[in-house]
C-alpha cells in the first residue's frame, strides 16, 4: 500500500515538474524554433510548431548583414578579458585573507561586498564623462576595465569561500617539511584550488557576458558586444523576428551551456556564501 | 620572524584589490556628489556654476521622480512577490522524487542565463505582440480578445519578463536550502502523525526563512536598477509608465545631458540601495562568523 502511494506520488510529481519545467523553458525553445523559420512563417498566425520549412538562411543573413562575428568577438574579448584580470587581482587577495586572516579581514570582506551594492546608475554620469574625456567610450579596453571592477568583489568573495575550505593542516605539514611559500603555492595550494578557480571563472564569464548596463551605455558600434547588438533589433519598424531569433540563439547558446555546468556555484557565488 | 614575513606578504597581496576597489568606490561617488551641486549641462558648456542643493530640490520635486520612484517600488515589489510565491512551491516540487530531475532543473534554470536584451525582445515580439504573438493566438483560441501588452499594461509586461528571468534564481536558492534540510526531522514529524501541511508550516517554512530573506535582498539590489529590459522594450513609456529611477537618471544624463540633475538622482539611487545593502551585509556577516 505504502509502496503504491509512493509510486503514484512519484508519477504525479514527475509529470508536474516536467510540465512546469517545459513552460518555463518554452520562450527559449520558441525562439530557437523561430530562428529556423522564414520571416513570414515566424509571425504567421496560427503559428506552426514543428511542421514548417526549416531553414538556416537567417543565420547566414545575420552574419552577412550585420557582422555578427565582430560583436561575438567583442563579447569574448570583453567578458574573457575582464574576468581574467579580475582573477589575477582577486587570487592573491583572497589567498591572503583566507590563509593569513587578521582582525580586520571580516570588515574588509564586508566592505568589498558593499562596493558591489552600489547601483551602477549612481556613478553613470562621472564614468561616462571620464570615459568621454579620455577617449574610452566605445572601446573594448574601457568595458573590460569597468566590468572587471564591477565583478571584482564577487570574484574575491567566491575565491575566498573556496580557499577557506582548503584544510590548513596540509599547509602546515608542507611548511614543516621546509616548503617555501612559493613551492607551497605551486605544489600544494594550486591543485586543491583548481575546482574553486574554475567555477569562479565560469560564473564570472557568464555575468560579464550578460552584463547589459555598462555595455549599453558605454558602447555603440566598434566595441559593442552581443547585448548591444541584440538591442539594435528593438526598433519597432523592423519585424525581423526570425533574424532576431537567430542572432539571439547564437548569443545565448554558449552561455547556456556554461551556465548549466555552473548552476551549483551560481547559488554560492550570488549569495556570497549565505546559502550553500 | 616568519610570521611577520607572512603577514607582510599577505598585506602586499591584498593591497591591489583593496586599492582598486577603494578608488572605484570613492572617485566616481565623489564626482557624483560634486556634479550634483553644479548647474552643469553638456549642451551648454562653460555654464557650470555652483548651485548647492538646487538639483536635489529639482530632482525630488520633479513629478517624473515620484512617478519613477513609484514604478521602481511596484516593479521590485511585484517581481519579489511573484518569484517567491511561485519559487517556494516550485522548489518543493523539485525536491520531490522526480524522474529526470537533472533535465527539469536545467529547463527551470535556463532563463537566468539568457542575456536581458534577448529575453526582453523575445518576450516583446514573439510572445506578447498584439497581432502575431503567441499569447494573442492563445487568447484567440479561447475566443478572448488579444491583449496589447505594452500599451494596455506596460509596467505589468515588464514585470512579467523580469519575473521570468528571476524565478529560476529564487527557485534554485530555495531548492539548495531545502536539500540541506534534515530529512530525519521531517521523518520524525511524520512519525508523530504531523500532516504534510503542518510539516510544511512548522518545519519547512521556518527553515526557508533565511534563504527567502537572502533572495529578497539580492533580488532587490539587482531589481532596483533594472535597465536593459526597459531600454529595449518600452524606452520608459508610454509617457512615464515604465520609467524607473535608473531609467530616469539615464535619460536625464544621456538624452537631456543634464549632468547636475542626473547626479542628484544617482545619489538618491545610492541611498535607496544602501538601505537594502545594510541589511544584506549584516546577514552575510553573521554567516561569516558561523
Amino acid at each position: 500500500m505504502a509502496r503504491m502511494v509512493t509510486t503514484r506520488n512519484k508519477v504525479i510529481s514527475t509529470a508536474a515538474a516536467w510540465l512546469v519545467g517545459f513552460l518555463i523553458f518554452f520562450p527559449i525553445l520558441w525562439m530557437v524554433l523561430a530562428s529556423f523559420k522564414t520571416e513570414l512563417e515566424a509571425f504567421a498566425i496560427p503559428p506552426s510548431f514543428l511542421f514548417f520549412h526549416w531553414t538556416t538562411e537567417n543565420y547566414v543573413t545575420v552574419q552577412e548583414r550585420s557582422d555578427y562575428f565582430h560583436h561575438a568577438l567583442n563579447s569574448i574579448v570583453i567578458a574573457g578579458g575582464s574576468t581574467l584580470i579580475a582573477m589575477l587581482i582577486a587570487i592573491p587577495a583572497a589567498w591572503s585573507m583566507a590563509f593569513s586572516p587578521t582582525k580586520r579581514t571580516k570588515d574588509v570582506l564586508l566592505w568589498m561586498l558593499s562596493t558591489k551594492m552600489m547601483p551602477p546608475v549612481g556613478v553613470l554620469v562621472p564614468i561616462y564623462l571620464i570615459f568621454r574625456s579620455v577617449g574610452l567610450l566605445d572601446t573594448r579596453a574601457g568595458l573590460i576595465f569597468i566590468l572587471c571592477l564591477g565583478n571584482l568583489p564577487i570574484v574575491i568573495w567566491m575565491l575566498f569561500t573556496y580557499f577557506k575550505e582548503i584544510p590548513k593542516d596540509i599547509l602546515e605539514a608542507a611548511r614543516m617539511d621546509g616548503a617555501t611559500i612559493g613551492r607551497e603555492l605551486i605544489y600544494v595550494l594550486t591543485p586543491m584550488a583548481v575546482p574553486g578557480l574554475a567555477s569562479t571563472l565560469l560564473l564570472n564569464l557568464i555575468l560579464a557576458w550578460n552584463e547589459a548596463f555598462w555595455t549599453l551605455n558605454l558602447s555603440t558600434l566598434e566595441a559593442a558586444p552581443l547585448t548591444v547588438f541584440i538591442a539594435s533589433y528593438s526598433s519597432p519598424e523592423g519585424l525581423f523576428w526570425a533574424k532576431l531569433s537567430a542572432a539571439s540563439t547564437l548569443a545565448i547558446a554558449p552561455i547556456l551551456v556554461l551556465g548549466w555546468f555552473s548552476q551549483r556555484q551560481l547559488v554560492r557565488g550570488l549569495t556570497f556564501g549565505a546559502v550553500k | 620572524m616568519a610570521t611577520q614575513q607572512t603577514q607582510l606578504l599577505a598585506r602586499t597581496l591584498l593591497t591591489p584589490a583593496v586599492a582598486l576597489l577603494f578608488i572605484w568606490m570613492i572617485v566616481p561617488l565623489a564626482l557624483t556628489i560634486y556634479f550634483a551641486t553644479l548647474h552643469y549641462n553638456l549642451l551648454d558648456p562653460g555654464s557650470e556654476s555652483f548651485v548647492g542643493l538646487e538639483n536635489f530640490r529639482y530632482f525630488l520635486t520633479d513629478p517624473a521622480f515620484l512617478a519613477s520612484l513609484q514604478n521602481t517600488l511596484v516593479l521590485v515589489g511585484s517581481v519579489l512577490a511573484i518569484t517567491i510565491i511561485l519559487g517556494v512551491p516550485l522548489a518543493l516540487l523539485l525536491d520531490q522524487q522526480v524522474v529526470g530531475l537533472s533535465i527539469v532543473r536545467l529547463m527551470v534554470i535556463a532563463p537566468f542565463f539568457v542575456m536581458p536584451t534577448v529575453s526582453a525582445l523575445v518576450w516583446k515580439n514573439l510572445l506578447m505582440h498584439p497581432v502575431s504573438g503567441l499569447f494573442a493566438w492563445i487568447a484567440h483560441l479561447f475566443g478572448l480578445p488579444a491583449i496589447d501588452w505594452f500599451n494596455d499594461a506596460p509596467l505589468f509586461s515588464v514585470i512579467l519578463i523580469i519575473s521570468w528571468q528571476w524565478l529560476p534564481f529564487a527557485t534554485l536558492i530555495l531548492l539548495t536550502a531545502l536539500q540541506s534540510l534534515d530529512e530525519e526531522q521531517k521523518e520524525a514529524a511524520e512519525m508523530d502523525g504531523a500532516s504534510a501541511i503542518s510539516t510544511f508550516i512548522y518545519i519547512t517554512l521556518p527553515h526557508l526563512a533565511r534563504p527567502i530573506t537572502v533572495v529578497i535582498l539580492i533580488e532587490t539590489i539587482f531589481l532596483l536598477t533594472v535597465f536593459a529590459e526597459i531600454f529595449v522594450t518600452t524606452g520608459g513609456g508610454p509617457g512615464l509608465q515604465t520609467t524607473n529611477i535608473a531609467f530616469l537618471i539615464y535619460s536625464q544624463a544621456l538624452i537631456q545631458y543634464d549632468v547636475g540633475s542626473a547626479s542628484a538622482g544617482g545619489l538618491v539611487a545610492v541611498v535607496l540601495a544602501n538601505i537594502v545593502a545594510f541589511f544584506l551585509v549584516r546577514i552575510v556577516g553573521r554567516n561569516l562568523e558561523a
